[in-house]
């Protein structure tokens, strides 16, 4: 009797601190559970493996700090495969704090590759309100989307913006998204409208929304999800970062999340036994 | 005429627009990018009017000394820092009202803005969502329950896509011969992820999608007349 109502009424500052030691522990300690690479994720690697030196490709930033954590370390990873493969890169962002996490990535990507110019190899266009439809300008006219960059300079100044006047010339968009404007958006305007092979890269509470999008007609190329999404990236370009040490940490914590469930049931079961 | 100019203006640019997806020529594809850019520009001054609004609210709330009216003021304290800095001193390459920012930069490492940005609100902004964590995991540990049938289904679904998502469905499965992959953990993960959840996802979409022809049709057609205000 006692036992049971443990069971169907475990004290939630118990979970709270189990949660915490939890999560706690394995960034502290590392303890390097196996990870799989699932086909989605390969699917956004090989779509820069396959894309030709010099190309130009559009990343968009459409998230905030609050998933930074979950976000930042597929950000890092793209960029440092982008940057290996010769690509150029072009950012933009339809958050207003797109800006600051791009130029963070670029700020921790940078750091394997210091021969990289900005302007040349790479851009930072900042912040355009409108979502949707700042897609749909830019596609149609990229150059008076973005006039300037996101310090102000015009981007006549910047070589790695010669000939880009709406999508043509872009290899791919990848959309790092946390919520709308985000992915879909760019789904919905740069593939469908323009033909664009789009990826994206989204916080794992979004995957089931953007699930459908990846499907035969290539609508989303691939899909990174959450931080087992960025640790698998991270172990395919075989650069170990923060997703990688973070995942222990998630396992762990959704170990006892499940711990829990099951307690709880087990609770549930034996008394509604014991009223029947 | 207050109420029928905005409607003639919604009509016709909805109308503009639709006929520029099918005929992309002049002088549709020409009108739907200046409304485009149009719409670029409103949004700009969107962004003004909320931060506008979002300090009327908060000072007629620590006015009307409202339930934890503190909080407001807090909010608005931090507001108003991080404009002014902003404005004064700029932000990464946005220049600021102040010339001089180099003693700044020397004494933070970055600029005042950029500074409290990273130091300050991000981590505070990764706490909250961090938060989350233990509420689920509490809620999860009283709401998951095998009630009936449906909630049985549900439960074990998410155990399974919960285990498939992490590295732990890869470790307790790993040893799962090649000849029988269908039942690791993350395929499962996966299975359920792509069959069962896109099939109820793309009905839901399909069902939203139509939902919102339905509503853009009643507005350009001034029978959904709610976005002009009053009655």
């Amino acid at each position: 009797m006692k036992i049971l109502n443990i069971l169907t009424k475990i004290d939630r500052r118990i979970i709270f601190l189990l949660i915490f030691f939890g999560v706690a522990f394995p960034l502290l300690v590392t303890i390097n559970f196996k990870l799989g690479v699932t086909k989605n994720v390969r699917k956004v690697y090989n779509m820069i493996e396959e894309t030709p030196e010099n190309s130009t490709v559009v990343i968009s930033y459409d998230y905030g700090p609050s998933t930074k954590p979950e976000i930042q370390p597929m950000a890092i990873a793209l960029l440092n495969h982008a940057f290996r493969k010769k690509l150029r890169v072009i950012c933009v962002a339809l958050w207003p704090m797109g800006v600051q996490m791009c130029n963070e990535a670029l700020e921790t990507a940078l750091q394997y590759f210091p021969d990289l110019k900005y302007g040349k190899d790479y851009v930072n266009m900042g912040y355009k309100a409108g979502g949707m439809v700042t897609i749909n300008h830019m596609a149609k006219n990229f150059r008076s989307t973005f006039p300037t960059d996101e310090g102000g300079t015009p981007i006549d100044e910047f070589p790695i913006l010669n000939g880009i006047n709406n999508f043509n010339k872009i290899a791919f968009i990848i959309g790092l998204s946390a919520g709308d404007p985000g992915i879909k958006q760019w789904v919905q305007v740069a593939h469908d409208s323009y033909g664009k092979p789009v990826a994206g890269g989204s916080t794992a509470v979004q995957v089931p929304f953007l699930m459908p999008y990846v499907n035969e007609q290539q609508q989303l190329t691939g899909l990174i999800g959450g931080l087992k999404g960025a640790a698998e990236y991270e172990k395919l370009i075989n650069l170990p970062g923060f997703a990688t040490k973070g995942m222990d940490a998630q396992s762990i914590a959704h170990l006892i999340i499940i711990m829990f469930i099951v307690i709880g049931n087990i609770g549930f079961f034996a008394s509604k036994k014991q009223k029947n | 005429m207050r109420r029928q100019f905005p409607l003639i203006i919604t009509f016709f640019i909805g109308i503009v627009i639709i006929i520029s997806e099918f005929i992309p020529h002049k002088p549709f594809g020409q009108l739907s990018n200046t409304f485009y850019g149009w719409f670029l520009i409103i949004s700009g001054f969107a962004i003004i009017l909320g931060q506008l609004s979002l300090f009327k609210i908060n000072l007629i709330k620590i006015s009307r000394k409202a339930p934890n009216w503190q909080y407001y003021i807090i909010a608005l304290v931090s507001f108003s820092i991080m404009v002014l800095i902003g404005i004064l001193w700029g932000t990464q390459k946005q220049p600021g009202l102040l010339a001089n920012t180099q003693p700044l930069v020397a004494f933070f490492g970055r600029k005042p803005f950029d500074y409290l940005f990273k130091y300050v609100f991000e981590n505070l902004s990764s706490t909250m969502f961090s938060l989350l964590a233990f509420f689920v995991a509490s809620a999860s540990y009283r709401a998951f329950r095998a009630r009936s049938p449906e909630s049985t289904l549900l439960l074990i679904s998410a155990v399974l896509v919960m285990l498939g998502r992490t590295t732990i469905g890869t470790w307790i499965t790993g040893w799962v011969p090649e000849s029988l992959t269908y039942l690791h953990l993350p395929n499962i993960a996966n299975f359920i992820m792509e069959y069962l959840n896109t099939a109820g996802q793309r009905a839901i979409m399909i069902c939203a999608g139509l939902g919102v022809v339905g509503s853009s049709l009643r507005i350009i057609l001034g029978i959904e007349r709610s976005y002009l205000g009053g009655k």
